[in-house]
């Protein structure tokens, strides 16, 4: 890209035209007379035979805008301003939210002099939000542990040079494609006590002491949870990991293979530890759909699953939308943001050092 | 397994054929790894089967047969796909009316934002390009009162009052109006990031051949990088489908309680056990019906949507 810049420097030699409004990108049309702001006029373009371009040359009047920076404007920013709004507008309104006492019907009132962090008080004294905290940290740790490992083992299983690796591969990843509001539906189902597969197998296979209430029973609500979470996916950390596998030079396979390595200690010596950089991405992702497994617990559980499997998200959303307490689930909504950042933030930073962002 | 040559060159000696011989030298391991990927298979596809065969029984039948057996004789009936069709035709219509103008814009406002951010390189991007890519991971709660705030202040339905009385035009289609706008908005950031990954790709050659013909930056997109990001928007276009399909959070607060006229399907699947208790055969049917757009999506591009949920 250097070498464009460079090129385009040379080429636009009188810089500071005026920034086109429009962020139209299908101009450009031969012949079209493009709607220029008539700067630059004694812009010394080199001018090529024929083609788009010389019947745009023609065309003339295009204002020539001088550098890089003010041409690249109307294709970034009209997007960056719609996501800038909702997401950063958005995150910075529910901050302030969160410092008013802002509840029920009336209309917020964002007046300076009142603001403080009595919801942020609130919620360390209540032990609802430490339960959440905590339901959430468990979820975020177990359930991207578990996935990983369960994906890295798939993924190994698949690049075994087997037959039909596509078709394996997309019924591991079918489930990923899926809702969770249907995949909720799906395993409400699984785990129903009387007449739910799970059960109903268990029992055939003479297990009856296995036969739990999954979903009713505080001691396996959460574990029953994160256990339909994996297996909606695995197939996600699957690919990663495949694509990972496959980027390894087959020499490092055959060195370990002429060292007298056995396969497992191959995968564990050598495999693994080049893994890094997919086990980043895929626990990076796996957390933050951990942190989005609202819709799952909602369809599930209604919006109070109870303390044994309340997140974060979900209190936020009973308090906000259930009890009408907006500025308390706004000071939860901060919360977790900060957890959320907390894991990418690094992330993104090892990212950046790295140049691949 | 398509058999190697009988005598492995050395540059034949890649690993997969390694594997392939080895797999000849263990006929036992190999039987045990297909027995393994088998039964994956059915831990992955149980739910679905069970579901499947749950949605054909009568509600006396599930309650006494196997789940996952299939539905006989009199067990049989096609009563709850009818029901599901008809209490989530509107959610489908809904979905549709919201998901197509919903990704279609994303992933062009995606591709323009990232050719402007990649292609076109200028010195202090990056900070631009961090927000642009942080956006992927905010979890939607920190956002959702402001969204329930700015959709009570921003009337849509009152300001477009014009339209509403035009042939084919409904009011409620304000509601989904205001949801294809924020699923463009929260769209962006990912889709942004699958077209910069895709356009740091492109040669320099091409682009700066382009600029020395004299081609505008808005040409060279039109004419060069659009054409060649077709892939790409497949990529972009079945990944985004499939979010904003699947997503209920945004439609249970931006549209008026319970839903309205303007439920999309995931919030009448939701609905759907409302009332009717333990009708598992109709609540399956349902959710298949919901999820056949994506299903259908999903096995006819399986390969695009794997792409993108890899980068």
């Amino acid at each position: 890209m250097q070498r464009l810049t460079d090129v385009l420097r040379r080429l636009r030699p009188g810089a500071g035209g005026s920034v086109r409004g429009s962020g139209a990108g299908g101009e450009g049309e031969p012949g079209q007379t493009a709607s220029g702001d008539g700067s630059d006029a004694g812009d010394e373009r080199l001018r090529a035979d024929g083609g788009v371009a010389a019947a745009e040359e023609t065309g003339g009047r295009r204002s020539l805008l001088s550098s890089d920076f003010v041409q690249s404007i109307p294709f970034w920013l009209p997007p960056f301003l719609l996501m800038g709004f909702f997401v950063y507008g958005a995150i910075g309104w529910n901050f302030v939210i969160s410092l008013t006492d802002f509840s029920g019907l009336v209309l917020p009132e964002y007046d300076v002099s009142n603001f403080d962090l009595d919801m942020y008080r609130q919620a360390l004294n209540d032990p609802t939000f430490w339960t959440a905290a905590q339901n959430t940290l468990v979820l975020l740790v177990v359930f991207t542990a578990l996935c990983l490992v369960f994906g890295l083992l798939l993924a190994i299983l698949v690049d075994q040079g087997i037959r039909f690796e596509n078709t394996f591969r997309t019924i591991y990843l079918l489930p990923m494609s899926l809702s969770f509001v249907v995949t909720a539906k799906f395993w409400a189902w699984m785990y129903n006590p009387e007449i739910g597969m799970i059960n109903v197998t268990l029992s055939q296979l003479g297990l009856d002491v296995l036969t739990l209430q999954w979903i009713s029973n505080p001691d396996t609500k959460l574990a029953a949870v994160i256990f339909a979470l994996i297996w909606q996916f695995s197939g996600y950390a699957m690919v990663v990991y495949l694509a990972g596998l496959r980027a390894i030079p087959d020499d490092h396979y055959e060195a370990a293979r002429v060292d007298g390595a056995s396969t497992l200690k191959m995968y564990w010596r050598v495999i693994l530890p080049q893994l890094r950089a997919s086990t980043m991405s895929a626990a990076v992702v796996l957390m933050v759909f951990a942190l989005k497994a609202f819709d799952f617990l909602y369809v599930m559980f209604g919006n109070n699953p109870g303390p044994a499997a309340d997140i974060l998200a979900t209190m936020m959303f009973r308090e906000a939308f259930g009890s009408n307490q907006w500025a308390y689930g706004s000071a939860i909504a901060i919360v977790l943001f900060a957890m959320a950042l907390a894991v990418v933030a690094p992330y993104l930073y090892a990212e950046y050092r790295r140049g691949e962002l | 397994m398509s058999s190697p040559p009988a005598g492995p060159t050395p540059e034949s000696n890649t690993r997969r054929e390694r594997l392939a011989r080895a797999a000849r030298n263990a006929d036992r391991t190999r039987i045990a790894l297909y027995a393994v990927l088998g039964a994956l298979v059915g831990f992955y596809l149980a739910p679905l089967e069970a579901g499947l065969m749950t949605a054909f029984k009568t509600t006396d039948a599930f309650n006494r047969s196997v789940p996952f057996l299939p539905p006989i004789a009199e067990g049989f009936t096609l009563e709850p796909w009818r029901v599901a069709f008809r209490e989530l035709w509107n959610g489908l219509i809904n979905s549709l009316l919201l998901a197509v103008p919903a990704t279609v814009l994303s992933a062009g406002l995606g591709s323009i934002a990232a050719y402007g951010l990649t292609t076109i390189d200028w010195k202090y991007q990056m900070p631009i390009v961090a927000l642009f890519v942080a956006g992927i991971f905010i979890p939607y709660q920190a956002v959702l009162v402001p969204l329930s705030r700015l959709f009570a202040i921003v009337d849509t339905q009152s300001l477009l009052s014009v339209l509403w009385g035009l042939p084919l035009m409904e009011e409620h289609y304000a509601s989904i109006l205001n949801l294809i706008v924020t699923h463009v908005a929260y769209g962006i950031p990912i889709t942004f990031l699958l077209f910069r990954a895709y356009y740091q790709s492109f040669s320099n050659e091409m682009i700066e051949a382009a600029k020395l013909d004299g081609a505008s930056v808005f040409s060279i997109y039109r004419n060069i990088v659009l054409p060649l990001s077709k892939p790409m928007f497949a990529v972009t276009l079945i990944y985004q489908f499939t979010q904003i399909w699947n997503d209920l959070l945004f439609a249970l607060v931006i549209l008026p309680s319970g839903g309205g006229a303007a439920a999309p399907v995931t919030v009448a699947l939701n609905a759907l056990s409302g009332g009717i208790v333990q009708s598992f055969n109709t609540q399956m049917a349902g959710a298949f019906v919901a999820a056949l757009p994506t299903l259908i999506v999903y096995v006819l591009f399986g390969e695009q949507f794997a792409k993108g949920v890899a980068s």
